[in-house]
């Protein structure tokens, strides 16, 4: 090893950061040149000092408690947060129990079509549909991830909605929320589809299967609903029926 | 985001990093008060920031972050010392046995003196090598210097010590700038 490799080498040397060969040549080369050998030892004599010297200063227990107390006031004001959402979702709540027995007590003396419950759900359907594409009520959880969103839903609701992505196909999950629809907590999950939004409504059914049906629309929204496998679903757009029909096929299957 | 058992874990994990966090803030800002403040609103940061830690060495995670905001509190607080080189010729030393490099044990207050005139890419990269006893892919971790730059950047910062512990009159050029 020369002088100068040795120079270039001597503090990775003195840091242990050198591999066994190298540091062997090193040592050598120390053995014999009295120069390189003289500027390693003033190099250790240095780091000797300086970690001898006292110079690392630790933090205060007065500063420990002062970081302890802003790690809690940052803890509480998140939890604060959260706790504002589930008094939105009451509000919803109260809202939607308000629209669906007005609607309920109006459409009374019609009571002629044939699936007047069906009618109903649509219109709280599309109200919800409605609300939650104002500012900020779209999606509790914002995650394209369904290993996210999925697990989100765990302890919020008392079932696990089917939850997935299916980006390849066009329908992107871009997250979920809690919703409510005639008085029960519901999953909502929402996708978009070239720039539309699509809710998902998922809730647990004791009711045999459904096909996917009817293709419908009210107030320039389109729906489907039908249930699977032990859940009933709807879903809600302003994009075509046809579209929300093979978004629904994806997720039957 | 943030809940009860995200504090638990980030005051086992992160926390106890704490006199490093600390022990950085001090020499890059070389004030024990202001090295208070940073520190504690870079573990804050850290805090905030925790949902994104996936495992792995905490000290140098949370040391990055403590650095980030160091240097950003230099750039608002003192940027002509960021800009200027800080360095012997500008605060000259009293000279203390030009001949001898050896440094006696109560001579603590001489070598933070000295260090302290360093620049801060300079100082930092002292301050975790033989301070923190960080490790080179540490301290490329913690400072983004390139792993095989790590080496060459902590011989010039040891000679520039050096170079202030010895009278400013018994200099050689600085040949290594």
């Amino acid at each position: 090893m020369s002088c100068e490799l040795a120079k270039a080498v001597l503090h990775g040397y003195l840091d242990n950061e050198l591999d066994a060969a190298r540091a062997l040549e090193f040592e050598r080369h120390m053995e014999g040149c009295r120069e390189c050998a003289g500027a390693l030892g003033a190099s250790e004599a240095l780091r000797a000092s300086l970690q001898g010297s006292g110079l690392y200063e630790r933090a205060t227990p007065l500063l420990r408690d002062r970081v302890r107390a802003g790690l809690r006031t940052a803890t509480k004001k998140e939890a604060a947060k959260q706790a504002a959402q589930p008094a939105w979702h009451w509000w919803a709540v109260a809202a939607s129990i308000l629209i669906v027995g007005t609607m309920f007590w109006f459409s009374l003396p019609s009571m002629v079509k044939p699936t007047p419950t069906t009618n109903l759900t649509a219109v709280e359907m599309i109200n919800a549909h409605v609300r939650s594409l104002q500012a900020g009520h779209l999606t509790d959880v914002t995650s394209s991830d369904q290993h996210t969103v999925k697990p989100w839903f765990d302890g919020k609701l008392d079932f696990i909605p089917p939850v997935k992505d299916y980006s390849e196909e066009g329908y992107t999950l871009i997250g979920g929320r809690l919703d409510a629809l005639t008085g029960r907590s519901v999953a909502a999950l929402v996708y978009t589809r070239r720039k539309h939004y699509v809710n998902v409504f998922v809730w647990p059914t004791q009711d045999a299967d459904t096909p996917i049906h009817p293709p419908s629309s009210r107030q320039g929204f389109n729906w489907v609903h039908w249930r699977h496998k032990g859940m009933e679903f709807c879903a809600v757009s302003d994009t075509s029926t046809a579209e929300l029909h093979e978004l629904a096929q994806l997720i039957n299957q | 985001m943030l809940d009860p058992q995200d504090r638990m874990r980030f005051e086992q994990v992160v926390l106890p990093h704490l006199d490093a966090a600390f022990n950085l803030s001090r020499w890059l800002l070389r004030s024990r008060a202001d090295a208070e403040d940073v520190a504690q609103e870079a573990l804050l940061r850290a805090y905030r920031f925790f949902r994104g830690f996936h495992g792995g060495d905490a000290r140098a995670w949370l040391l990055q972050i403590v650095r980030n905001t160091c240097y950003t509190w230099l750039e608002k607080n003192r940027p002509v010392e960021l800009m200027t080189e800080f360095d012997e010729e500008l605060h000259p030393q009293p000279a203390h046995n030009p001949e001898s490099l050896a440094i006696a044990g109560d001579d603590r207050e001489r070598l933070g003196r000295a260090l302290e005139t360093l620049p801060p890419r300079f100082r930092e990269v002292l301050v975790l090598r033989e301070l923190e006893g960080c490790s080179y892919k540490e301290i490329s971790a913690i400072t983004s210097i390139p792993m095989g730059t790590v080496m060459s950047a902590l011989a010039r910062a040891r000679q520039r010590l050096q170079r202030a512990l010895t009278s400013p009159a018994s200099q050689e050029a600085p040949s290594e700038l």
